[in-house]
């Protein structure tokens, strides 16, 4: 071992603390340090916030409702119903009728994405910033800011998949009136009344439904530097889903896919509402999400960071 | 992500995929059972002098023992091949089946007496007796088996028959088929019998043709037994005799009475005899026995109603009825294989083998409905209500529905043609499992009466009634009489000449109607039709209608109440109910001489049969649901709890006053190269050390193990006495800048400061903002986006953001990258400012004559290695002292690093 304590120059005679600007506590952390006071939501947030993905993924999610409305107004001579009215054919109904429509038209592919690009971005865009090693040098614990980052990132997807419907909800209110709701299929009506505290529990399935891709997405961001990849692989995720669902020969396997249930909440708006699709996709979409998320972490303890 | 060099994650991989084939491998497969090929000789006839050969199958019970047995029946033109798989499956469930080819099917001999109690009754007793001779077979008494008997349509009705003249007969599962088929044939809603009945023309021919001498084409569809012609017995080359060609392997009677009425239309009081005694109407009270009785719903040759009667007669007697409408029948439908055999198989489990499990017998009143689609598949699902008890064709309760329309009036078109269609006997198949209707009504053939559309939804289960009136035109102009051929004798008006016309050798297809003087007998078709609205077809459910022939005395009115077809269907809400009365059907016996009829209500209501007690159970979570979720948490739980890496802090106080002392610190790359090996010095307060080292040389990855970034391998880095690890509360008092600066580009330089001091959680007076900012020197910049500054600018940025908080060991890496040298010379002024208020730096540089300005220690590293450590003064006077010359810090670098040799 070589030493450089060989020579004293003249800064050694300094006192230890004679100019300190900051004195040491028990664990050795500087004065005011505290492991569970690092990261505040608030200012994860704030650090979101104003990005321009995160604006304008809100911006199209909260002008969807609108286009689509002008959409129905300027192609309003559609030719006849089919034999069986489509959720698309009711979409003029009402509010609460467009509501259901612009969620089953998004749920599929644009909340998909917008939830990726949410809980994907997260960590692999302070990767690829090298943020990231000054906020874990800051120190940050790890678990902690992966727990921080991972609020912050459901929110912001729970914030996305929630306002679309309630947007468009409120369009379809100005554009189209507040009436029943018109069922798919059957075409009987239900009370709008009743009908909004089950729409309550649509939105929120259509949020928990999404807690894989949230989940993978979260894992593919702690694995890599790049944004993009991350979301991608989420997205990629669904798709191979999908199209793994079309194939009959997989039979009951099918409903472990983790997209089979998506469109399960279409059951709550039926005359009797039926939830025992949405359980089963609660309990798939749970059980996939625990495990990524949990490997997540994980990753991230375990994980040299080089970015 | 990387994967490779994981070992444990490999193994983990292998072994659950090791454990997944071992398990496919290794799970019970379905017991094989194996069918013994039999031959067994019968005696018949109504004297007990007819030898016959039947020619059967037994199937051992899969688990051995002895057993209860269950006699298979197969269907109309079927053999005992029809019910193979059927018998296969009860038998993997434990049962001795015995199936077998009634006589003049398949390879047995004997004629087709139609389940007369002379003939195919007599065979079924016999085998009941050689049933029991079976070692395999349990026995309730000597020459008296445990046995049920099971079997669909013709089969079905052998299962009812052999129970009311085989005591010894312990259940039965009679599926899709008849209570009496006289009535079956010649149904009448009026309720004025089988003399009374419209012939259910197409249907018996392609019955009749079931048994003729050579295999139909076609096959006639049957859920239950999935009858298959192709066992029908080898034949030598012989040209076929006349009564052959004629009767098949009919017996004569059978097959004269089936000449004489369809030649006529009508039936004759000897066809109904012969025809009852074939069914169970004629054994009333002796179906003492649990009985299943499976009806198709999708049926118009046995609808309901048979399965009703059958209900019925079995229930007077107080023996348990279980009654299920599924989906199929002799029109097509899904068939719900799966399901009939499950439920076949609960009731002889609950009902042979004494089961104390009730469940699997099932409810008293099944109905399969339409659940919607499947999500992913969207094919249909079949959703089963069930209710407590079975209330029979006119419901729990009614429902009056009003009904409207003016009398209408409807024409016989000569000779029945065109005729309107419901249901096409033997192709029900052609629609598949979809709704598909083929149901035309033809022009002016047709009246109807709708209701108002509905405000609620409308569940009819049942037979639904409505009381009709009918009168006969007396003149042949009436308006709608178009279908009158020009020419052609007045047919109404003269009332006899009607059958006249028609020519005495020919066939007539109804030679009664319209025949009688002094009145005529009118033929309807009732139909129940669901009217949705725009413009969607109106639906008839099932494809069923119910014939009825109402007799109308001379210039009078006929009425008739009549039973609409029984089905279970839901009127949407907005649809209306549309009653049809049409003068033709294909599948009937119609009359050939035109006529004209005015229809009208007599009573303006419908009456509809309901039953809210059906309920479809609620499925009860399916058990994945809960475990699912629960076995993934405990899984995440292990994942987390075993993937944490706990070392104790270890404090050492003698170390609290050194800033940083590493101690044989070792990191190696992913391919095994050595990037820090070995690496041991320390830095005392009040430093300003700079790091040297060429690239690759490990200064930066050493810089990351201090900040916690990078596990080391071995080794440790301890600062002021405190361990390093991943957020370490010591790290707090580090300030670091390494590998260029880390923002968020959309932010202004003052927002990430701000934000990156939040972030830490400490008070915000002890950042020292000013002195940072000042050291930036970003000026009105300060308030851009990050994204628009040069790398000079991020680079004061961050080394700002590295002194925020004056932290007590400041890491610097390249701190002079990018800066112009006045700011090279006030950083330098900075830093040694910096350790002279007591604070240690360190700072790694590739300018040496930098770092010989500003640091008053170094240590060279090379290959990972330490080379030499020491004051920049020692180094100096070393070289100076070797060759007698000043020197350089450069000079010295290469030296030790070997490139200046």
């Amino acid at each position: 071992m070589n030493d450089v304590n060989g020579s004293r120059t003249a800064l050694t005679g300094v006192p230890v603390g004679g100019d300190h600007g900051s004195g040491s506590q028990g664990d050795g952390s500087a004065a005011g340090y505290l492991a569970r006071r690092t990261l505040p939501l608030a200012v994860e947030f704030a650090r979101q916030f104003r990005r321009r993905r995160t604006l304008v993924m809100f911006g199209l999610l909260l002008a969807l409702p609108w286009i689509l409305v002008i959409a129905f107004k300027v192609g309003s001579n559609s030719g006849q119903p089919g034999a069986t009215l489509r959720i698309s054919d009711l979409a003029t109904e009402g509010g609460l009728n467009f509501a259901a429509f612009a969620l089953s038209v998004s749920a599929s592919f644009l909340l998909v994405v917008a939830v990726a690009l949410f809980c994907g971005d997260t960590v692999a865009s302070e990767a690829s910033w090298s943020s990231l090693r000054y906020l874990l040098a800051a120190p940050i614990p790890r678990d902690r800011l992966l727990r921080q980052k991972l609020i912050v990132a459901m929110a912001y997807s729970a914030a996305a998949v929630v306002c679309l419907p309630l947007m468009a909800l409120l369009a379809g209110t100005l554009a189209f009136g507040w009436h029943d709701v018109r069922v798919p299929g059957t075409g009987e009506t239900i009370a709008a009344l009743e009908v909004l505290p089950r729409f309550g529990v649509v939105i929120g399935y259509a949020l928990v439904s999404q807690f894989v891709v949230a989940a993978l997405a979260f894992l593919l961001s702690v694995g890599t530097d790049s944004p993009l990849g991350a979301v991608g692989g989420a997205v990629g995720l669904v798709i191979v889903s999908n199209i793994l669902q079309a194939v009959e020969a997989l039979g009951s396997l099918r409903e472990f896919l983790p997209t089979f249930w998506n469109t399960a909440w279409l059951d709550a708006l039926a005359p009797q509402p039926e939830y025992s699709g949405m359980v089963k996709g609660v309990a798939v979409s749970v059980a996939y999400s625990a495990i990524l998320v949990a490997l997540a972490f994980r990753r991230f303890r375990r994980k040299d960071v080089v970015s | 992500m990387k994967f490779a060099g994981k070992p444990v994650t490999w193994i983990a991989v292998v072994t659950v995929l090791v454990v997944a084939v071992a398990a496919w491998a290794l799970w019970p497969s379905a017991p094989e059972v194996r069918a013994q090929e039999q031959r067994i000789a019968v005696v018949d006839g109504p004297r007990d002098d007819q030898r016959v050969t039947l020619d059967a199958s037994f199937f051992p019970p899969a688990g051995g023992g002895k057993a209860p047995a269950v006699l298979l029946a197969h269907g109309f033109g079927g053999s005992k091949q029809s019910v193979r798989a059927a018998a296969t499956r009860l038998a993997q469930e434990g049962y001795a089946v015995l199936t077998w080819s009634a006589r003049g099917f398949g390879r047995s001999t004997g004629q087709i007496a139609l389940n007369s109690p002379d003939y195919e009754v007599k065979d079924v007793r016999q085998l009941v007796d050689w049933l029991a001779a079976r070692p395999e077979v349990r026995l309730d008494a000597a020459g008296d088996p445990r046995v049920g008997v099971a079997g669909g349509s013709y089969g079905g009705a052998i299962a009812l028959m052999a129970a009311a003249y085989d005591g010894r007969i312990d259940a039965i599962v009679p599926q899709i088929t008849w209570y009496d088929l006289a009535d079956a044939l010649f149904p009448d809603a009026g309720g004025k019998g089988p003399q009374n009945g419209v012939f259910k023309r197409m249907w018996a021919g392609l019955f009749f043709s079931r048994g003729g001498p050579t295999p139909g084409v076609g096959q006639v569809p049957a859920a239950g037994g999935g009858e298959l012609g192709a066992d029908q017995a080898d034949r030598p080359g012989l040209p076929l005799t006349a009564q052959e060609v004629r009767c098949g392997r009919f017996l004569p009677e059978v097959c004269d009475i089936y000449q004489r009425v369809a030649e006529t239309g009508r039936a004759t009081q000897d066809a109904i005899d012969t025809l009852r005694r074939s069914s169970p109407v004629s054994v009333p009270g002796r179906i003492k026995i649990p009985t299943l009785l499976l009806q198709g719903q999708r049926d118009s040759l046995f609808t309901l109603a048979q399965a009703d009667a059958n209900a019925r007669a079995v229930a007077a007697t107080g023996a348990p009825v279980g009654v299920a409408w599924f989906d199929g029948g002799h029109d097509g439908g899904n068939g719900e294989v799966d399901w009939i055999h499950e439920r076949t198989a609960g009731w002889f489990d609950r009902y042979l083998r004494k089961s104390a499990d009730a469940e699997g017998a099932g409810s008293p009143f099944t109905v399969t409905r339409d659940g919607g689609r499947d999500p992913g598949t969207r094919r249909p699902v079949q959703l089963h209500a069930t209710a407590t008890g079975y209330p029979g064709l006119s419901g729990a309760s009614t429902v009056p529905v009003p009904l409207s329309g003016p009398d209408q009036r409807v024409a016989n078109p000569p000779g029945g043609s065109p005729s309107s269609i419901s249901a096409v006997p033997g192709f029900g198949g052609l629609g598949g499992t979809g709704n598909l209707s083929l149901s035309v009504d033809m022009a002016g053939q047709s009246a109807h009466f709708d209701s108002a559309p509905l405000t609620a939804p409308l569940q009819v289960t049942g037979s639904s009634t409505v009381r009709v009136r009918v009168r006969t035109e007396a003149g042949a102009d009436g308006a709608g009489t178009d279908a009158k051929p020009a020419g052609e004798p007045d047919a109404e008006n003269g009332g006899p000449e009607g059958d006249g016309t028609a020519g005495d050798g020919e066939a007539t297809r109804d030679g009664t109607a319209q025949g009688k003087p002094g009145g005529g007998e009118v033929t309807l078709f009732a139909k129940l039709y669901d009217v949705g609205g725009g413009g969607q077809a109106p639906v008839l459910p099932e494809g069923l209608v119910a014939p009825v022939r109402i007799t109308v005395p001379e210039g009078g009115v006929g009425e008739a109440t009549v039973t609409l077809p029984a089905v279970d269907h839901r009127f949407d809400v907005g649809h209306r109910l549309r009653v049809a009365f049409t003068t033709t059907d294909l599948g009937y016996s119609t009359p050939a001489a035109p006529a004209v009829h005015e229809v009208g209500l007599a009573s303006q209501t419908l009456t509809v049969p309901t039953n809210p007690s059906l309920r479809t159970p609620a499925t009860g979570l399916t058990w994945w649901t809960w475990a699912l979720p629960a076995a993934s948490v405990v899984v995440a739980a292990v994942l987390l709890l075993i993937g944490r890496r706990r070392r104790a802090d270890r404090h050492d106080p003698a170390l609290e006053t050194v800033p940083l002392r590493i101690d044989g610190l070792t990191k190696a790359y992913g391919n095994g190269e050595l990037a820090v090996d070995g690496l041991s010095f320390t830095v005392e307060h009040g430093q300003v050390l700079g790091l040297l080292g060429p690239n690759g040389a490990g200064k930066t990855t050493t810089m990351r193990m201090m900040m916690g970034l990078i596990h080391p391998d071995a080794g440790e880095i301890r600062i002021f006495g405190h361990r390093v690890s991943p957020g370490a509360p010591v790290l707090s008092r580090l300030g670091s800048f390494v590998e260029g600066p880390g923002f968020l580009p959309h932010l202004t330089g003052r927002a990430n400061l701000e934000l990156y001091w939040k972030a830490t959680g400490r008070p915000r007076q002890d950042a020292h903002f000013t002195e940072a900012l000042e050291i930036a020197g970003l000026g009105g910049a300060l308030d851009r986006a990050v994204r628009t500054y040069s790398q000079g600018m991020r680079q004061r940025l961050a080394i700002a953001q590295a002194m925020l908080g004056l932290p007590d060991l400041l890491v610097l890496d390249e701190p002079a990258n990018g800066l112009d040298p006045p700011q090279i010379r006030e950083m330098r002024e900075v830093l040694i400012e910096y350790a002279s208020r007591g604070r240690t730096v360190i700072v790694s540089s590739h300018l040496l004559a930098e770092v010989e300005q500003t640091c008053d220690h170094v240590v060279v590293m090379h290959r990972g290695r330490l080379v030499t450590a020491g004051p920049v003064s020692d180094l100096l006077s070393r070289r100076a002292s070797g060759n007698g010359s000043g020197s350089r810090l450069e000079d010295v670098f290469l030296d030790l690093i070997g490139e200046n040799a």
